[in-house]
């Protein structure tokens, strides 16, 4: 029996798994999640069944998917991680051809009653092709270029059909998402400052392009980067949801202005309150304590992960990790940055806090494989 | 696939070494995002919370009621009432404001090129701002709006306060009236209240309204209110209600002035009517009038352009701002002034021939074959001319001039009207102030007589009348009350240097202008004897009559065109032994006071007196038929119940 069997047939099994799962990561989790649906009922002027309650439901279901995930073993994830990506990228080309059209985009297929977003599923799917595709490489390949190449497509192929939609938020978390399991993998540093400068490259490039007929982006998303280097420009047009959620963050001072009590959001002067917006509530009514909680909240989340991806010795199972708590921490990061200032406006959830169902699943499932990868580890 | 143990601690190693470096970046990012959050929030958080604030609450004015203008017996003369409006604004029209106003056009009358404007108005303004769509509506138009509110998104039904004249024309010209405030307006005030500033407010312009405006008022009241990011208010956090303005009681009789008015009927006239005791105005009323309503809504062009064109000018108050020779209302003033100085008594008698030489000038008398001899009765009951011509000579223009203003011409009164004129008595420091010439014998003549340099206005004729018919400083009085507060009636002060005697004179005399066998004006006189009236006819010229039209004789007033007849005027004052009312009347170009104003200002005493309709049995019986057939013609308000003193609307 080698090292590695011996070490597998350590695995729990059956129910007795339940042991073995990241507790303290669940317990974090939930922290966030109620957090979330305190300032649900908050924005909803102390209604519950405005936004917490579904939210509730939802959470509910999304811990069940979440634990039940941890019980599949790892194997089954690496099996599947072909089929998914594939699933993923024909779902995305679904959409792109006949997709349900909202918020000036196509982004969702429906399929009877439910809603799916393929590009989020796209997320954890692109992370379990790469990371079994990692794990599967032999390490002294990693930084080969031919064998960069074949990543590089697996991430820029849904990307481009991501970006079609058009929705460049997700595209970018697809790239960094695909490009955090590479880092974690071993590639080259080399690469990443290449990218690095294209990207730089890419951005001048995109701005040129404005107002010439190969515009690269469509002229609202000119006017959020417009809108992000100087808000003030136009404080009622499209610089305003920056300002106002500047102001709310700001004025809620050291403790804020107390549960319920935040002015802006209960006047309506901030957009999308419940949704990408909702980090400013907390920071208005809960101040420099709330805001900074939540930071650490998620900081501990993705310690514990990282944590959890560092001590394990299976590398597919490490990578899986890696990818989805990087993928979470941009999540999160990129959310308060844009209510901050930090970044222009471009829409995207605070996760496991803002209102909304896709998102707070697809983070259950995420979840679910990092609770996997913990409890199947090799002991 | 197996791998080594070999490969697992490489792999272990390596993604130990880049989980580190991730972890890292990750710290890293997130202390960017604490800090920045600390900047925000530790830092620069009173900044934020005054941005805050100021998004959130706002003060919103509170526009005062304004103080109600009652008159003598507590009619309301200028009330508030609802006024029904609806407003747009298009930002929560949900994008097709068009559609909007034709879905409401639908409800209430509103023209195509009603609906261009407004369209236009909405392109200019801004999205928030709520635009009136249309003001006035009848209570059916404004609920038929507010059930129809679901489709009619944006659109907000609206009920405010506006001033209303219930008594239209009547009293014009003495409460004048309130509009919008003009920057010219806002200019003239030194710190003007922020509440002038609202944009649907309205200040008081001329008139009472105008003069007491700061009384009238009131305090504005102050919302303090949460609104949201659109403007609209989500909340009212607290709310102080303003103060109406004082409620004014005016001396002023509306139901002697309706009468007064529909008397005088389409003459360019004035009518004072004065309280011989208080001074208080029980009419003053200028004809023809206009409807004051119609600026408190913004006057049409065309409204205003016939306003302006009107050859009667029905918008110059001529009770005070109007001023004309006084004719021989004016010989009162002459003959108080010779007895005074002593130059003549009672007895003194001059001979009338019809005309006076003097240095080459031929004056007329009004009657080509002279009165024969005259006194100081017969002087005033038949209106002798030369009598004044020959008393000026003697008496002196600077003496008569001190008796004008003792008896109220002259002089300013103070009213709280627009433009009350100082009017003319002349002498010769005012003819040398202001044409630099000396004074001419002739000019005295004139004067003498109320032609010439002298001009009075109604007002001041009736307080002239008043004074000589109670012997006291009385002075003209409009504000009986404020806020249920008497205003204190003065003690009005013996006429200074003018003896008894010499009022006897002049009342007896005027007395004898109505009752005497000759009096010019005996035709007007009242039949009842408790009510006996003195009064006193003018006729003034607006022309001089040359020698040559003399002597082809003079062309009678009525082959002239309007306006180059004579003024008609009359004062008089009632009853006789215990005088109450003075009154003056001017008809402007009515051609001789006896025939166009005497009878008028019977008729207008004579309802002051019995509080109601002339009986007709205090005129003379020939005119009571016709007398009867104009009443029955006269447009009249119903007599209302008097209300109490602080009555709000």
């Amino acid at each position: 029996m080698s090292y590695l069997d011996y070490k597998v047939a350590q695995v729990p099994t059956g129910f007795r798994k339940v042991l073995y799962i990241n507790w303290p990561l669940v317990l974090l989790i939930t922290a966030v999640c109620c957090i979330g649906f305190l300032m649900l009922y908050s924005v909803a002027g102390g209604r519950l069944d405005t936004w917490a309650e579904p939210q509730m439901y939802r959470f509910a279901i999304g811990m069940v998917v979440m634990l039940g995930l941890a019980f599949v073993p790892m194997w089954f994830w690496r099996g599947i991680s072909i089929g998914a990506y594939v699933a993923c990228f024909l779902m995305l080309v679904a959409v792109d051809l006949f997709g349900v059209i909202g918020m000036g985009a196509r982004r969702w297929i429906e399929i009877g009653p439910i809603r799916i977003q393929p590009s989020e599923l796209m997320k954890i799917a692109l992370v379990l092709l790469l990371a079994a595709y990692y794990d599967w490489l032999d390490m002294k390949r990693v930084s080969r270029p031919l064998w960069v190449l074949i990543p590089v497509v697996l991430i820029l192929a849904p990307t481009a059909l991501v970006l079609v939609q058009p929705d460049l938020g997700t595209s970018i978390m697809l790239v960094a998402g695909g490009g955090i399991v590479m880092f974690a993998a071993g590639v080259s540093l080399w690469y990443f400052g290449v990218v690095i400068g294209m990207a730089v490259g890419l951005v001048v490039t995109v701005m040129r392009s404005r107002g010439t007929d190969w515009q690269l982006l469509k002229d609202y998303q000119f006017r959020r980067i417009d809108t992000f280097l100087d808000p003030s420009a136009d404080p009622l047009g499209a610089g305003y949801n920056i300002i106002q959620s500047q102001i709310a963050l700001g004025s809620g001072g050291w403790s804020g202005r107390g549960f319920m009590q935040g002015t802006q959001s209960r006047l309506n002067f901030l957009p999308e309150k419940h949704t990408d917006f909702i980090f400013t509530v907390l920071a208005e009514e809960f101040g420099f304590i709330g805001a900074s909680s939540l930071l650490a909240l998620y900081m501990l989340i993705v310690f514990f992960c990282l944590y959890s991806a560092l001590t394990n010795r299976d590398r597919f199972a490490s990578l899986i990790t890696i990818g989805i708590s990087g993928t979470f921490f941009l999540y999160f990061a990129i959310n308060m940055a844009t209510v901050m200032g930090l970044l222009p406006a471009k829409g995207s959830p605070l996760p496991l806090v803002s209102y909304g169902g896709t998102s707070l699943m697809i983070l259950m499932l995420g979840f679910g494989l990092v609770q996997s990868a913990h409890v199947h580890r090799p002991r | 696939m197996k791998k080594s143990p070999r490969e697992i601690i490489d792999s272990a190693r390596q993604i130990s070494r880049r989980g580190l470096m991730l972890g890292l970046i990750q710290v890293g990012t997130a202390s960017v995002l604490g800090l920045k959050m600390r900047s925000m929030q530790l830092d620069h958080a009173e900044e934020f919370r005054m941005l805050s604030d100021g998004n959130s609450i706002k003060i919103r004015l509170l526009p005062p009621a304004r103080g109600l203008i009652l008159d003598r017996q507590g009619l309301i003369i200028a009330g508030n009432e609802q006024n029904y409006r609806v407003t747009l604004t298009r930002e929560e029209a949900g994008g097709d404001v068009e559609l909007v106003l034709r879905r409401l056009a639908e409800l209430i009358p509103m023209s195509e090129t009603r609906i261009a404007e407004l369209l236009d108005e909405f392109g200019r303004r801004s999205a928030i701002t709520p635009i009136v769509l249309a003001d006035r509506l009848t209570w059916e138009q404004f609920s038929a709006i507010a059930v129809n509110a679901p489709s009619l998104p944006g659109v907000t039904p609206e009920s405010a306060l506006s001033r209303a004249y219930p008594r239209e024309g009547d009293l014009a010209h003495v409460m004048g009236y309130v509009g919008p405030v003009s920057d010219y307006d806002l200019s003239r005030i030194e710190e003007p209240d922020p509440v002038l500033r609202l944009p649907d407010f309205q200040l008081g312009k001329i008139g009472v309204e105008g003069r007491l405006e700061e009384v009238l008022r009131g305090k504005a009241g102050a919302r303090r209110v949460e609104v949201n990011s659109t403007g609209r208010e989500m909340r009212e956090l607290s709310r102080q209600e303003g103060e109406q303005g004082s409620t004014v009681q005016l001396t002023v009789d509306a139901a002697l002035q309706n009468y007064a008015a529909q008397r005088m009927g389409e003459e360019s006239a004035a009518a004072v009517v004065m309280d011989c005791e208080t001074g208080e105005l029980a009419a003053i009323c200028s004809s023809p009038s206009f409807d004051p309503n119609l600026f408190v809504r913004g006057i049409s062009n065309t409204d205003y352009r016939a306003l302006m064109d009107h050859d009667h000018r029905p918008l110059a108050d001529k009770t005070v701002q109007g001023v004309y020779p006084p004719g021989s209302t004016f010989k009162m003033v002459t003959l108080m002034a010779g007895l005074e100085a002593g130059v003549i008594n009672p007895g003194t008698r001059y001979f009338c021939p019809g005309h006076t030489e003097l240095g080459g000038r031929r004056f007329h008398c009004w009657r080509r074959g002279g009165h024969g001899t005259v006194d100081a009765i017969k002087s005033l009951e038949e209106s002798c001319d030369v009598y004044y011509y020959e008393l000026a000579q003697r008496v002196g223009i600077d003496r008569i001039a001190i008796m004008a203003r003792k008896l109220g011409l002259g002089v300013r009164h103070d009213l709280p009207m627009s433009a009350v004129a100082e009017g003319i008595a002349p002498d010769r420091e005012w003819k040398l102030a202001r044409h630099g010439q000396s004074w001419q014998i002739g000019d005295s003549l004139n004067a003498s007589i109320g032609q010439g340099y002298v001009l009075a206005s109604p007002l001041q004729l009736a307080v002239m009348t008043a004074r000589i018919a109670s012997g006291r400083a009385v002075s003209p009085r409009l504000i009986r009350s404020i806020d249920g507060r008497r205003e204190p009636v003065p003690v009005w002060p013996e006429l200074e240097g003018i003896s008894a005697a010499t009022l006897r004179v002049a009342r007896m005399g005027m007395d004898a202008v109505m009752n005497g066998g000759r009096g010019t004006a005996r035709a007007s006189r009242i039949t009842r004897e408790e009510w006996r009236m003195a009064g006193k006819t003018g006729t003034s010229q607006v022309r001089n009559i040359t020698a040559a039209e003399r002597a082809r004789g003079v062309i009678s007033n009525d082959q002239l065109p309007w306006n180059r007849r004579d003024h008609a005027l009359f004062v008089a004052y009632a009853p006789y032994e215990a005088p109450r009312y003075a009154i003056s009347l001017v008809v402007e170009h009515g051609g001789g006071g006896s025939a166009a104003a005497a009878p008028v200002a019977r008729d207008i005493l004579l309802y002051a007196l019995n509080g109601g309709l002339p009986p007709l049995d205090a005129v003379p019986p020939e005119q009571r038929a016709a007398l009867e057939t104009r009443h029955n013609e006269m447009k009249l308000y119903a007599p209302e119940p008097p209300r109490g003193g602080r009555t709000r609307v």
